[in-house]
């Protein structure tokens, strides 16, 4: 709004990390000295090799896996895509039946579309009103023919955490009792949210694929990697060279996968004293906005969520109008407001807590980050009210605490039209 | 057209970045202007004579809603004041400031002459709107349909009142053509983009999905050549 330049307070950490400059500094020979294509048997060759073979033992042991399980790939998407697509595909004669949640990922809620349409049944499960998947909910939907369960790790934008070892005992528990179908089905979870904040090793809480991403560690954009478990088969999605076992073809993004693993090992290194200082932020950040800003409500479980995730629906507004306003005083946010989302459809997540599309449009998230600071979740505090004071004023509505339907729906109604809600017609 | 005003939009420094596809949106100086400092808002609750009409509509797709007042000078049928409130995005309040302005300007336009401003008229005011946004956010003149309707009802012009007709597509789901249009408008193009945003014909007979199929092919045809 004026021209002085002010200090911009990034709180859109779970959409993209900036670069960490230690990455960039392991990343760097590998642009124009280490330019060696991975599959060449010269001395470049060679040297790019290794590094790609150290990178891969660096996240084999974070996760506590061994290296021919780790297939690297462009980020969260590809590795959403090919854990299901491949498994669905290898595995569609012992059966076509994938169970899933209603809060995942775009790119796991998409594919399975996708697969839909190849033949295969899809059961979605409800989470109950905190964002958490009950583990007896998963259990019940298992079949004779489900060959896969795909449950995030954490949320992306309620953040929560889904009690994924819980889950993987009961499939496993479902496994023992149906061993004439090998080892279907399968659990497949995307960890790009948790990583840097969670524990990462797979054997803990015993999934057979997980996903993860390097934008979101402060690693580079495009570049990911996908466990598989060994003894697990997946059909590839590119075809061509045998690079990462015949799993994911194409020349190595050596590049990027250096940095990938060094942005991991370093967000794992440091997870703990990240995750506590970060989490007494979000504490003081979301109980300063329920206490200060009147009809707020906080999205998601208030415990078993990320320590960097603060999701709150600010009644009566919508959250557009928010992130402008913040915006001009130098705070970057996001919304599930349909008016920012491409089809303009409001937060899958948020009604699927069963709130009304009310409480999507005013959703607000705040995803703090290392470069967050105490003075950032102050000013935050600060200017919000305001914002949300001037909004309100701007706002015809006044939607109910704890509704389950839409308010005003005489608005909606047309002439000669009707709407129903409430179990009320209004014309 | 819509795109062309928007190619020509320069210097904006406001942008909303979609947090899946890192897409900018681009607001126009205009319509900056207009949302953080909105016009001819309802700040307080009205004396029952200050207007002597109101009308209220809502986008269920898109759910933003709009409430307009107005005062009408009875002799002169020319527009004193009006007012508004609005729930929804930057647009919709830049919008239905701009149409405020417009309709009470150089001694407001009569009733007759705003039910001609067009949501088109708003955008050229406002310098253009990202295309996706332009049947959401410009609700205003349905609300003034509604809101001079009220004033028709309130003064015995009955045979001035316009009811837009809608035509039931979906009898359990009460889906019109309307819906069908606004569907498209946001951008889905296919019979499965349709079902999916409006959950219509879904377990209806062949025939009816026909129907909607030659309505989809209709309003892609009328808004997008």
């Amino acid at each position: 709004m004026s021209d002085k330049v002010i200090k911009r307070i990034y709180m859109d950490h779970a959409a993209s990390t900036p670069l960490d400059s230690r990455i960039r500094v392991a990343m760097d020979p590998y642009l124009e000295e280490e330019f060696g294509n991975p599959g060449a048997l010269y001395r470049e060759g060679r040297r790019a090799k290794d590094a790609l073979e150290n990178a891969r033992e660096s996240v084999a042991g974070i996760l506590n896996a061994d290296m021919s399980e780790i297939i690297f790939t462009s980020g969260g998407t590809e590795g959403d895509v090919l854990a299901l697509t491949g498994i669905a595909r290898m595995y569609a004669n012992y059966g076509k039946h994938i169970i899933s949640t209603t809060i995942e990922h775009h790119a796991v809620l998409h594919t399975l579309d996708a697969l839909k349409k190849e033949g295969f049944e899809i059961t979605l499960i409800e989470v109950g009103q905190n964002g958490i998947v009950n583990p007896q909910h998963i259990e019940d939907a298992l079949r004779p023919d489900t060959i896969l369960v795909s449950v995030m790790y954490a949320n992306n934008e309620i953040g929560t955490i889904q009690p994924l070892a819980e889950i993987a005992r009961r499939i496993k528990k479902f496994r023992d009792i149906n061993t004439d179908k090998m080892s279907v089905p399968f659990f497949h979870t995307d960890a790009c949210q948790a990583a840097g904040y969670l524990d990462l090793d797979v054997k803990s809480f015993g999934v057979d694929l997980m996903v993860m991403n390097g934008s979101k560690i402060y690693g580079p954009k495009g570049v990911g990697a996908l466990y598989v478990r060994k003894g697990v088969r997946i059909k590839p999605m590119f075809f061509g060279g045998a690079q990462e076992g015949k799993r994911r073809a194409g020349t190595e993004n050596i590049f990027g996968i250096v940095g990938f693993a060094e942005a991991l090992k370093i967000a794992n290194d440091e997870r703990d004293e990240e995750s506590n200082r970060v989490k007494n932020l979000r504490d003081k950040l979301i109980d300063g906005i329920l206490k200060i800003i009147p009809r707020t409500v906080l999205n998601g479980d208030r415990d078993l969520r990320l320590p960097n995730n603060v999701n709150i629906s600010i009644l009566d507004i919508e959250g557009e109008g928010v992130i402008l306003y913040l915006d001009s005083y130098g705070i970057a946010c996001s919304t599930g407001s349909a008016c920012t989302s491409e089809s303009l459809d409001p937060s899958h997540v948020i009604l699927a807590l069963g709130r009304p599309y009310e409480y999507a449009h005013a959703s607000i998230r705040f995803t703090l980050g290392r470069s967050t600071t105490s003075e950032d979740v102050d000013r935050v505090l600060e200017v919000l009210p305001r914002v949300t004071e001037t909004l309100r004023k701007i706002s015809p509505i006044k939607v109910e605490m704890d509704a389950k339907s839409m308010s005003h729906p005489e608005a909606f109604a047309g002439e000669g039209l009707r709407v129903k809600a409430k179990s009320k017609n209004y014309k | 057209m819509q795109n062309k005003s928007n190619k020509e939009i320069k210097g904006i420094d406001i942008d909303v970045i979609n947090q899946y596809t890192g897409e900018k949106w681009y607001y126009t100086d205009i319509v900056k202007e207009h949302f953080f400092k909105p016009r001819n808002l309802l700040l307080e609750d009205p004396s029952d004579d200050a207007f002597n009409a109101t009308g209220m509509v809502g986008s269920p797709a898109c759910g933003d809603m709009m409430h307009m007042w107005m005062r009408v000078d009875p002799t002169t049928e020319r527009i004193q004041d009006l007012k508004w409130k609005t729930f929804g995005c930057g647009s919709a309040i830049a919008a239905t400031s701009m149409y405020s302005v417009m309709l009470t300007e150089n001694g407001g336009l009569s009733v007759a002459d705003a039910l001609k401003v067009k949501p088109q008229h708003i955008m050229e005011r406002l310098g253009g709107l990202p295309n996706r946004k332009i049947h959401c956010s410009v609700l205003a003149d349905k609300a003034f349909q509604k809101t001079a309707n009220d004033y028709f009802r309130k003064t015995g012009q009955n045979q001035r009142i316009v009811i837009e007709g809608a035509r039931v597509i979906d009898e359990r789901l009460n889906i019109t053509d309307k819906d069908i249009e606004e569907a498209v408008l946001e951008g889905a193009m296919t019979l499965e983009d349709v079902q999916k945003k409006l959950k219509v014909g879904v377990g209806m007979q062949t025939e009816a999905l026909v129907e909607i199929e030659q309505l989809i092919r209709f309003y892609s045809e009328k808004y997008y050549g």
